[in-house]
């Protein structure tokens, strides 16, 4: 069995215990055991765009927890990946700015050590061995549904900090998790473009405008449901979807649904175990049609 | 932790504009140009464009960066603008409230009681409601 310490970062306990509780579900049909720590805090991104050290101070804190602890981190919060990563691969590549972290860590009794593994939790789902287990554990096929998918940024993104993971112009890890629980998915314009939260608190109307967008091209490419892998793109897509709908006029309810939520239906979870009742918009139709 | 070198890097755009057509805030609202920005930075500096708030508006989402051409880290570089105007006091106010609440509170949600609560019911394990090792990394206290 696969241990991870779980970063949760600041959103998902608050606002995406859907998210929360619908991959501890999967996680555990799958063998892959968390390990939950109460010393992770916020992973320090909100925090870059006013002072970068700062930042990468509260970063390499959570680090150096996990180095404690001598295991690795486990993500669902994409944000948190790709700066957790940030941090990490600056600190091992620029000596002086370690020091100067350290120096600061020392403070409280911690330094940074050694790498620690960062991983978001679907990329450990596509891993081989797991891509297989999910297809053991299969009861229903999602095949009356289709979605589309919204990667987002930092699940992807900088290919300088995370490697080339997958092709950034046609990712395809999500698809191919989809595949194997035969859900159908549906390409739509724009595929590619940002949810728009971090700039939420800078300027409301430009942020709601891109999720607008991409809400608008998924209704015009006709899926029932949008799929996400981090909790600020579903604030973006689910917690605002009523005010876009007001404002850009879009024709009707588009359910916005983490990853492991599916995946958790087609393992034969109820909705309610997969925390389907926080879904701002609800789900109700599709979920109607799934039970028959 | 400056990124000069970034910086200077912008000597290599050669105009073509990938950037902006890449762009999805450029989309919805044009005042934000990235192609615009390191224009303005190569021909002026960076002084002026500290006191415009435009700057603020990049998500981060790094596509103009992966697909410069000439590899430019336009992120990189409006990263560091932000966080030199944040140094001379030019921010939106949303930002300082952001930045205080983690400084103070460890989270950008910090969690109460009735937070756990509900976690409780759900089966997911409570967390800490205060938090203070900001505090303690910044020498807040």
């Amino acid at each position: 069995m696969e241990r991870y310490l779980l970063f949760l970062g600041c959103t998902i306990p608050a606002r995406a215990r859907n998210y929360e509780i619908s991959t501890r579900k999967v996680a555990e049909r799958l063998g892959i055991e968390f390990v939950d720590t109460e010393e992770f805090i916020c992973c320090g991104f909100p925090l870059r765009d006013s002072d970068r050290f700062k930042a990468y101070l509260i970063g390499a804190y959570n680090l150096s927890v996990a180095n404690n602890r001598g295991l690795n981190i486990c993500t669902l919060c994409s944000s948190c990946t790709s700066f957790l990563s940030e941090v990490q691969y600056d600190l091992l590549n620029d000596p002086e700015l370690r020091e100067r972290i350290n120096i600061e860590l020392s403070k409280i009794g911690l330094k940074f050590e050694s790498p620690t593994e960062i991983r978001h939790f679907v990329r450990i789902l596509n891993e081989d061995s797991y891509i297989r287990r999910i297809k053991e554990n299969i009861k229903e096929g999602l095949d009356s549904i289709s979605v589309s998918i919204h990667y987002g940024c930092h699940y992807l993104r900088p290919s300088h900090i995370f490697g080339k993971l997958e092709d950034l112009e046609s990712p395809n890890t999500i698809h191919r998790i989809l595949s194997c629980i035969d859900c159908k998915v549906l390409d739509y314009e724009g595929e590619k473009d940002c949810c728009g939260g971090p700039i939420l608190p800078v300027d409301e109307k430009t942020a709601l405008g891109l999720s607008g967008n991409k809400l608008m091209n998924i209704e015009h490419a006709g899926a029932d449901a949008m799929v996400v892998v981090c909790p600020f793109c579903a604030v973006m897509f689910d917690g605002n979807q009523k005010a876009i709908r007001q404002e850009y006029g879009l024709k009707r309810d588009i359910p916005v649904l983490f990853l492991p939520q599916l995946i958790g239906l087609s393992f034969g979870f109820l909705p309610k175990e997969l925390g389907f009742n926080l879904n701002v918009i609800k789900a109700k139709e599709l979920l109607s049609r799934l039970s028959k | 932790m400056e990124r000069v070198k970034d910086i200077n890097s912008i000597t290599y755009c050669y105009s073509c504009k990938t950037c902006v057509s890449s762009c999805p805030v450029s989309y919805i609202n044009p005042k934000f140009n990235p192609f615009g920005i390191v224009k303005r930075l190569a021909f002026w500096g960076s002084e002026r464009l500290l006191k415009d708030p435009v700057i603020w508006l990049c998500t981060g989402c790094y596509i103009c960066q992966e697909r410069c051409p000439q590899g430019i880290k336009l992120v990189e570089i409006f990263t560091e603008l932000k966080n030199r105007a944040y140094e001379k006091g030019y921010f939106p106010n949303s930002i300082k409230d952001q930045r205080d609440i983690i400084l103070n509170k460890g989270r950008i949600y910090p969690l109460d009681d009735f937070d756990n609560k509900k976690r409780k019911k759900m089966g997911l394990p409570e967390l800490p409601t205060e938090i203070d090792i900001t505090k303690r990394l910044f020498s807040l206290e």
